[in-house]
């Protein structure tokens, strides 16, 4: 008999450990099991600072909808099987904005200035890009930018960075030096329609077997004047108005400008220039015809993943480029849940 | 009353299939949306390529489920227990096409092609729209959480009947009948 309930017990125990084993590693993995230090969750999480605008965007909330067409000139089709470079004209939606959570931050307090583009209207066909000002990431991973947002966010005695946990941060990261340099040299232009747009990350021009490593900046064909924004400083959608002016007499035009590798550059190190001397070619002139407020236009529902690249491209194992693409999808996730549910953003 | 006391082989067959591949498939969801690194991406397009193969093999198990004669549960089972088995062997079928058509309909909602294995793209069929976007993509993670109390359920269930009860219940689907001879307990 004792031997008999001592067996059943065992029985129960098994059944017991393997329900609640497997429930368990449901569990854990959900919580991060097996994950590196940082989640797309926490990052998300901290982009909204605990206050998140509903309906918006975590990062690069304030911004407009953008209408043209991408005119490639063929040059690229030798390096990338892709439609896109074949010779000929495909309409993009696109976005204009600026750095940082708040959807109604004043145009000219921000650093960064971003363009970014989905273009062709073919599921499988279609390319994205987000692009920003600098050249350069300051950091080469995921937990490193996450450690970088940390150090510099503004202590809430002082309102601002707390200078020895900045200075710690820079002195463990010297891969930062070249986007201070940049940062030291840049000064921002009176128009988004003059500025400079950048991959930063590194990608592959695809054709056969033959595989290229690039990245592209957009160059404005607008010339600055170099004095910076003349007009209204305290109206908050200086830049945006100042933008839709500018469309109202012409369309705004930026050369799309491939730099190409050489087996001397690392192309999953988002944080080092390559050289001056490599050669570049112009794919085609990206052309802005019109702008219409984020709200009403096509570039609200679309989240522009860095990774949706078409055949004839793909993406390097840069691992900021592939951290960028599983934050943004949260992104998403959070604002068209709470566009579901009519939440913020009227 | 049914004359058979073990699933045929095709049933059981596609039952293991299906249980390795959906568990494989919770858990690849659950980690990839949360990581970082350069795998997030490959598992990415294997979950989204192995989820259509799941629907594509709920389709085939609910034709042969509903083509097939199955094994009645023991009469020692009470009749409680039995509605309870019925109420949850349908809330898994129920789970097993919601979850690839939710994954497939959201991809759809937010305009991004679901190509299988690189071999076909399955077309858009829903109007682009970030609600009904934000709308499926929150059902496809509740409905996975249902589906993952459910297989635990199940589990619990299955193991009871072959290790406490003995009555035969998990041989009519591992089709391993060595408790034959050992006469059910009661
Ligand atoms: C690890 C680093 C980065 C993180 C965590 C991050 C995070 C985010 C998030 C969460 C969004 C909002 C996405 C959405 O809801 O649709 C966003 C938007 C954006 N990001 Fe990043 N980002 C990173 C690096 C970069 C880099 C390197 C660039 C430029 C090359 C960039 C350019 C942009 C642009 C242009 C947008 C706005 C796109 C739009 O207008 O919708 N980001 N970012
Ligand atoms: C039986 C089949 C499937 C199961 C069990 C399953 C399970 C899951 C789970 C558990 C998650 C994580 C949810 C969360 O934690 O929020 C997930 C995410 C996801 N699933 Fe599935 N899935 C299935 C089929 C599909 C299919 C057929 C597709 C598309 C064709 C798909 C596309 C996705 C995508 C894109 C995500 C991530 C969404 C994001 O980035 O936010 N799934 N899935």
């Amino acid at each position: 008999m004792a031997q008999q309930s001592s067996s059943l017990a065992l029985r129960y125990g098994i059944i017991a450990v393997a329900v609640g084993g497997l429930a368990l590693l449901f569990y854990g993995v959900a919580n991060g099991l097996g994950q590196g230090r940082v989640t797309a969750q926490q990052f998300v999480d901290f982009q909204e600072g605990g206050n998140p605008h509903l309906g918006f965007r975590r990062a690069h909330a304030k911004g407009f909808c953008l209408a043209g067409e991408f005119v490639a000139n063929g040059e690229l089709s030798a390096y990338s099987s892709a439609t896109i470079f074949q010779p000929g004209a495909t309409p993009f939606v696109g976005r204009i904005s600026i750095g940082g959570g708040n959807p109604t931050a004043p145009d000219l307090a921000s650093g960064v200035r971003s363009l970014a583009l989905s273009i062709g209207d073919k599921a499988n066909l279609r390319w994205q890009t987000a692009m920003n000002t600098p050249p350069v990431m300051p950091v080469r991973t995921g937990q490193a930018f996450f450690e970088q947002m940390n150090a510099f966010r503004p202590d809430p005695e002082t309102g601002r960075p707390n200078p020895e946990r900045v200075a710690a941060f820079l002195a463990a990261h010297p891969e930062t030096q070249a986007a201070r340099e940049w940062q030291a040299s840049y000064t921002a232009t009176e128009s988004y329609a003059t500025e400079t747009y950048n991959s930063i990350n590194a990608f592959y021009l695809v054709n056969g077997r033959q595989r290229q490593a690039v990245r592209w900046a957009a160059v404005p064909q607008a010339e600055s004047h170099g004095r910076g924004f003349e007009g209204d400083r305290d109206d908050p959608n200086a830049l945006q108005n100042e933008f839709m002016a500018r469309l109202d007499v012409a369309p705004v035009v930026y050369d799309l400008v491939f730099t190409l590798a050489t087996d001397a550059d690392d192309e999953n190190d988002p944080t080092v220039r390559w050289p001056a001397d490599r050669q570049q070619i112009v794919a085609g002139q990206i052309v802005i015809h019109s702008a219409t407020d984020q709200s009403e236009g096509l570039c609200n529902g679309i989240n522009f993943d860095p990774l949706v690249l078409p055949p004839g491209m793909a993406a390097t194992n840069d691992q900021i480029l592939q951290a960028r693409s599983s934050v943004y999808a949260e992104s998403y996730r959070r604002r068209a849940r709470e566009h579901f549910y009519q939440q913020g953003m009227e | 009353m049914s004359t058979i006391t073990t699933y045929s082989l095709a049933a059981r067959i596609i039952h293991w299939a299906m249980a390795l591949l959906l568990i494989s498939l919770l858990l690849a969801g659950l980690a990839m949306v949360q990581s970082l690194e350069p795998w997030h991406l490959t598992l990415l397009s294997l979950h989204k390529s192995f989820g259509v193969m799941a629907l594509l093999l709920a389709i085939i198990r609910l034709a042969l489920r509903l083509s097939q004669q199955q094994p009645d549960l023991p009469a020692s089972v009470p009749h409680w227990q039995q509605r309870i088995a019925q109420l949850s062997h349908f809330f898994l079928y129920a789970a097993m096409f919601a979850m690839p058509l939710s994954g497939y309909l959201m991809q759809s909602a937010a305009g991004r092609p679901v190509s299988v294995f690189g071999w076909f793209t399955l077309p858009n069929i829903t109007p682009i729209s970030m609600e009904l976007y934000g709308f499926l993509r929150e059902m496809h993670a509740l409905i996975a959480w249902g589906l993952i109390l459910l297989v635990l359920v199940h589990i619990g269930a299955a193991l009871h009947h072959g290790l406490i009860k003995r009555d035969g219940v998990l041989e009519s689907m591992t089709g391993l009948n060595f408790s034959k001879e050992q006469k059910p307990k009661d």
